[in-house]
């Protein structure tokens, strides 16, 4: 079934580039700016040498463009001068284009939304997608993504093995891993100066009111899930998942937990509306930076979530080439350990914490961006669900939180 | 009207010519009509009978009827919830806003257009922006949860956002100028000679109110409750925004079933519920209100 829905055949890229080709022809007739830049990008690239990509590679890529659609705060971004310095350094070595938008901020909302054009094979606008784990399996399965040409990401060898070989997409042929992200529990530290170390002080009667939890279901239910001893990343039945929505369903009812939402929980941390919440690892980071070191992060004892976002290029994409360059230049280690720096989620490059030991030696021990052997132990990776299940679970879950 | 039969047949082509200028007048609108409503109400309809097909979002349809009850059984009390809190939005809003308008009207003087531009200035700042400020004022840092609790009214324990108060303040609030606006418009138009002359007739102040300026402001009243309570129901952002899970409305399901469990079917067999529910209230309000001069 995936491969018949397939639009572009992978492993034809002929037709690929063919397609590049034209929209870019088309691009530079529309935009004389456009087209100048190209030509003197190709230039620079071909005097200059590609870092991170071999230059002949480069000279075929340049003049192209590549849009790429990702999740916030999920990329190393100056202040000052309002610009992403990895990416400017890409476009500067090859020439490349590269369009970036925080269009994503939620996995099924932003599915919903660009699924119906790429069932018509039309141009969803972006050429790479950043989607976690479970989702970056559907699209895999749906026929959504190209494969990626091992030739044209040399530095594919530089992703740590143990999530080269992800169920969903074995041997890493359409998909890399952006960033680990890790679930666990994080609170105020003015509220609760003791800290939280397991769900039990999570769900204590203190912070009865003030608790939030993701509305992501594999972190939520996952963590719950552990609590109760179930190893989620093995097959578990359906009535341990009931056990761990009742239990949340409870808590909600009872008033324990005051929303389930997003990325936007980093909110009401901050304004203290809520003092003890189910969050990810990179964003109670990137809040202690931002807000002066108030909030603490722990993985539960009974053990984390760990999930990986992953850049795909879309089927409708007419930019393979350019999308390839740009994915293989993001796993340099040095590029890697620069955005590591500023996200803060965990690093999937090998090399990058030697290469971070000489950009900000204090992140080279941060157990969330290189996590610990004895951390690893304790994450898990929620089993990958057949459709079924996870249209079911869904439904169950989203049932729970009030909606349906 | 016997010249009208007897016209000659130059006359009679030029009525008929004349017959099709309304509809040439009217197709902009039936045209308009027909793509942005008509259109959408079949698509929603034969989207509500679906059945799930083999990929991500794809439904076959498989003319399913039971979808219309499952969606009714399944989200029985985001609907009343909907219908309760949309209600008390309305009352709550009619309350501030009859005041309001009254006092605009009558009492303002030369501070009447200023007035009127401040109803309508919180439209100039979105919708959800809006919604947000309110999480802020009623949040557990916010001015008034802090006065409130210096003056021993309420403990830390306890919290305003996330509740039902919230939601329906919230919705009282985003429509408040849709009440207030109409509201204006009819007490405005009351003839102040009428007034006069309930005093001439030794009516005091509050049975003038009661018996002259009320009925004349019904117009404003019912389309103000109108504007409010339609928007209100189907309105998602407040309880989004400012509830807790236990304060889901209608809206919010639709919108997850729409974008978190993809169940397109269902979503719609929603949506168009909730459509026939508003409508056939709102039948039965107007009936009951009378609308003579609603327009």
């Amino acid at each position: 079934m995936a491969k018949t829905t397939r639009s572009i055949p992978p492993g034809n890229p002929g037709e690929n580039d063919l397609l590049g080709q034209l929209e870019n022809a088309s691009k530079a007739f529309l935009s004389r700016r456009a087209l100048l830049a190209g030509a003197s990008g190709a230039a620079a690239a071909t005097m200059m040498g590609v870092e991170g990509a071999t230059s002949a590679h480069a000279a075929a890529a340049a003049g192209k463009t590549v849009r790429w659609a990702n999740w916030g705060l999920y990329l190393d971004f100056d202040n000052k001068t309002k610009k992403y310095p990895t990416l400017e350094a890409f476009q500067k070595a090859t020439g490349i284009k590269a369009t970036y938008q925080e269009a994503i901020d939620d996995n099924d909302t932003f599915t919903a939304k660009v699924a119906p054009q790429l069932r018509l094979k039309k141009d969803i606008g972006y050429d790479i997608v950043t989607m976690t784990e479970w989702k970056a399996a559907q699209w895999v399965a749906s026929g959504f993504v190209q494969k990626l040409d091992d030739a044209a990401v040399p530095n594919k060898k530089n992703v740590q093995a143990s999530l080269l070989n992800r169920p969903f997409d074995v041997g890493r042929h359409y998909s890399l891993p952006w960033a680990g992200i890790i679930a666990g529990i994080a609170w105020s530290k003015s509220a609760l100066p003791k800290g939280l170390k397991t769900l039990d002080d999570l769900f204590a009667p203190a912070n009865k009111g003030r608790i939030e939890v993701l509305s992501e279901m594999r972190d939520t239910i996952g963590l719950i899930m552990m609590w109760q001893g179930v190893d989620i990343s093995k097959s578990f039945t359906d009535a341990q998942f009931q056990k761990a929505v009742d239990f949340l369903q409870k808590k909600i009812k009872d008033g324990y937990i005051r929303q389930v939402k997003g990325q936007s929980y980093a909110e009401d941390l901050i304004s203290g509306d809520a003092i003890a919440v189910i969050g990810w690892s990179g964003d109670i980071n990137q809040l202690n930076l931002q807000n002066g070191n108030r909030f603490g992060f722990a993985v539960p004892e009974s053990g984390g979530t760990f999930s990986t976002d992953n850049l795909m290029i879309a089927s409708t994409s007419p930019n393979k080439a350019a999308a390839e360059a740009l994915i293989n230049y993001y796993y340099d280690p040095a590029v890697a350990a620069k955005v590591a720096n500023y996200i803060t989620y965990v690093c999937p490059v090998n090399g990058a914490k030697e290469a971070m030991a000489k950009i900000n030696p204090k992140q080279v021990n941060n157990p969330l961006i290189f996590p610990t052997d004895a951390m690893w132990k304790n994450l898990k990776v929620f089993r990958e669900l057949n459709p079924t299940d996870t249209a079911k679970y869904a439904r169950i879950f989203q049932k729970a939180i009030g909606n349906g | 009207m016997a010249a009208v039969v007897r016209t000659s047949g130059a006359a009679t082509s030029e009525l008929k010519k004349k017959s099709l200028v309304p509809y040439f007048l009217l197709a902009p609108g039936l045209i308009w009509l027909a793509l942005f409503f008509v259109a959408p109400i079949i698509t929603l309809v034969s989207t509500a009978t679906k059945t799930p097909g083999v990929g991500i979002g794809e439904f076959v349809q498989t003319y399913r009827w039971a979808n219309y009850l499952d969606a009714i059984t399944g989200s029985a009390a985001q609907f009343s919830r909907s219908f309760l809190y949309a209600t008390i939005a309305t009352l709550l809003a009619l309350a501030i806003a009859y005041p309001l308008a009254y006092g605009i009207a009558f009492k303002s003087g030369k501070y009447k257009n200023i007035l009127l531009v401040l109803v309508v200035a919180p439209f100039f700042c979105s919708f959800i922006l809006r919604t947000i400020a309110w999480k802020q004022i009623l949040g557990q840092n916010g001015p008034l949860f802090r006065l409130l609790l210096d003056l021993h009214i309420v403990s830390d324990t306890t919290h305003l956002t996330a509740s039902a108060p919230a939601v329906i303040i919230g919705l009282a609030y985003n429509f408040l100028p849709f009440m207030t606006l109409p509201l204006y418009g009819s007490l405005e138009r009351i003839d102040p000679r009428v007034l006069e002359a309930s005093g001439d007739l030794y009516a005091n102040a509050f049975t003038t109110f009661r018996k002259v300026t009320v009925p004349l402001s019904m117009p404003g009243v019912v389309a103000g409750t109108l504007l409010t309570f339609i928007p209100a129901t189907g309105d998602y952002v407040n309880a989004e925004i400012l509830g807790n899970p236990s304060t889901k409305m209608i809206g919010n399901v639709i919108n997850a079933q729409f974008l978190n469990t993809q169940d397109y079917p269902l979503a719609a067999s929603l949506s168009f519920i909730l459509m026939i529910i508003i409508s056939v209230l709102v039948m039965i309000y107007i009936r009951k209100a009378g609308t003579e001069e609603l327009v």
